[in-house]
């Protein structure tokens, strides 16, 4: 919007601005100065509790971060790779599966009840146990063709896990689209399968995004959980370093490599949901 | 301008984290020192009249047997009652405790007087723990399925090629990886048994274990398993287990004067040979 020439603003509106500047200015210096009191009175509880070197030393110690942090970082490119692989094919599962919830027809019943089972079953069993069962159970299986490399598995495993819980986003946002589009769609003579593909789908995929990427980020740390089948990753390869030194350092190296991969995420995911409020016109 | 509200809240957390620093800073321990006697009243234990010792849960034959540590059964639990009674501990004055192999070594107070658990010393151990003397000096040993690709493997160069599983923690870890130095990564398994596992489903062509281990693997669990054959540390100092205690703590040298005697008296070597038997049939590889 640009202004119309030779308007100026009025006394009262450069009041209104320079009263929002002041108040802006005086709560982000508030939220600053408690900020650093907080930290510096954690640190100060911290370092000096009596167990504080012996923590430091076993903990913080940076001669062991060095040396454990280029084979972690070796490890956690497995870590990535298995969930950038993951990712699309749970996406495909989820959807799939929410698809063949909400069929209506009767002749669809096994599909129904196959999709029930599955989401029942891979949303209450735990997701080690499942990577447990992948990883050990098919390759004993002995067939021909079968996976044998274990991030393979892994993946498997984890798709099968988090393809339960995206379905049931992928539902509850179908089920959340008003029936008066899905009526509406109808009456265009859409047939069901194209009102779901052009009207109720994407509009419910819009809605579910931050629920969606909030599941991904919990897919970032369980990559970690394939390490139970034997491939070295990120967690894997700190344990070795760990016992070998009998320091957890390592582990701290692996928790922040983690961190460093979820928080751009969770930032994201808190922008496209301010985004769809602001939209939304709240 | 600071609200009242606001002043309150940092006073409260103020008052928090005064309340939640120690009063007091303990004091620094002593290195390990002998007491000046080893008599059963003058050591520091974690309960009184009782000896606890650690070890892992599930406990692995031949180190011990049925997963209880307590029935005396399996060389470490022997070892382990024959160094309570050097101390003047009957056997039911000895408690067991289970202890992760991970928080065998976590700074803090331990839960045992000692740890048991088919640990090998080495320099960088030794930082963060105290060690006894060895009560045990260990090979690694290969496992493979009969007429598998490795099982008429005779020297380490024809294991290069080998995908090899171990378990996750242990030395025989970093002897693949030192010794062997095999082509493809090793598959590292948080249990004994899923390496195992893993042999049976054909998903390693051979396992690295340390040599009793490897009897009762192809013994008791794998069928048509073979013991492709032993070899000893790179560094040419043999590796050797010892028990674990926090850094400084005074039983140490308690402790290895009992070791010590039960190898001069003959009674550790006959305990290795009633639980671990004789390492012959095993092949050198070199």
């Amino acid at each position: 919007m640009t202004a119309p020439a030779g308007w100026v603003k009025s006394e009262q509106q450069a009041e209104r601005e320079r009263l929002r500047r002041n108040h802006s200015m005086r709560s982000s210096s508030v939220a600053t100065v408690s900020t650093i009191l907080v930290i510096v009175l954690l640190v100060w509880g911290f370092t000096n509790s009596p167990g504080w070197p012996r923590v430091q030393e076993t903990f913080f110690n940076s001669e062991q971060f060095v040396r454990a942090l280029p084979d972690v970082l070796s490890g956690f490119l497995l870590n990535i790779k298995i969930f950038l692989i993951a990712e699309p094919l749970i996406l495909i599962v989820g959807l799939l599966v929410a698809l063949a919830r909400n069929l209506k027809a009767p002749v669809f019943f096994p599909l129904r009840a196959l999709a029930v089972a599955y989401t029942d079953i891979f949303r209450g069993v735990p997701t080690i146990l499942v990577i447990y069962l992948v990883g050990f159970g098919l390759p004993a299986l002995g067939l021909q063709g079968m996976p044998t490399d274990l991030a393979t598995l892994g993946i498997i495993a984890l798709t099968l896990s988090y393809g339960a819980y995206v379905a049931e986003v992928f539902r509850s946002g179908i089920d959340s689209v008003h029936p008066s589009q899905w009526a509406a769609a109808r009456s265009l003579g859409l047939s069901h399968g194209r009102t779901m593909r052009h009207v109720v789908v994407p509009q419910a995929v819009r809605r579910v995004v931050p629920p969606l990427l909030n599941d991904f980020v919990s897919l970032q740390k369980d990559t970690a959980l394939v390490a139970t089948i034997g491939p070295l990753e990120a967690l894997r390869q700190a344990q070795i370093h760990a016992a070998s030194t009998f320091n957890y350092t390592p582990y701290l190296a692996a928790a922040l490599l983690f961190i460093l991969l979820t928080i751009p995420m969770a930032r994201f995911t808190d922008y496209l949901a301010a985004r769809s409020q602001r939209r939304r016109g709240h | 301008m600071v609200r009242p509200s606001m002043l309150l809240a940092l006073g409260a957390i103020a008052v928090a984290a005064v309340a939640c620093a120690p009063a007091s800073d303990t004091t620094v321990q002593a290195g390990p020192s002998a007491p000046a006697t080893c008599a059963k009243d003058q050591l520091t234990l974690k309960t009184a009249g009782k000896l606890t010792i650690g070890t892992d849960k599930p406990a692995y034959e031949p180190w011990f047997k049925d997963d209880a540590p307590a029935n005396g059964k399996g060389f470490e639990s022997a070892v382990a009652y024959a160094v309570a009674k050097q101390l003047g501990f009957g056997d039911s004055e000895v408690a067991w405790a289970t202890v992760k192999f991970d928080s065998a070594f976590a700074p803090g107070a331990k839960q045992f007087d000692f740890d048991l658990n088919q640990v090998s010393v080495t320099p960088d151990r030794a930082k963060v723990v105290d060690f006894s003397r060895g009560y045990y000096t260990v090979k690694q040993a290969v496992v493979a399925l009969d007429g598998s690709k490795v099982a008429a493997a005779t020297d380490l160069a024809a294991l290069k090629d080998a995908k090899i599983g171990v378990q996750v923690g242990t030395t025989s870890l970093q002897a693949v990886k030192d010794v062997i130095k095999p082509a493809a990564e090793p598959n590292v398994y948080n249990e004994q048994i899923d390496a195992v596992n893993a042999l049976k489903n054909k998903q390693v062509d051979a396992v690295v274990v340390d040599l009793p281990t490897a009897f009762y693997v192809t013994a008791a669990q794998v069928e048509n398993s073979k013991i492709v054959g032993q070899f000893g540390a790179v560094s040419g100092t043999p590796e050797v287990f010892g028990a674990v205690f926090e850094k400084g703590s005074p039983l140490v040298g308690c402790v290895n004067e009992a070791i010590d005697k039960l190898t001069s008296s003959g009674e550790l070597a006959a305990i290795e040979t009633e639980w671990l038997g004789s390492a012959a049939g095993a092949p050198e590889l070199k």
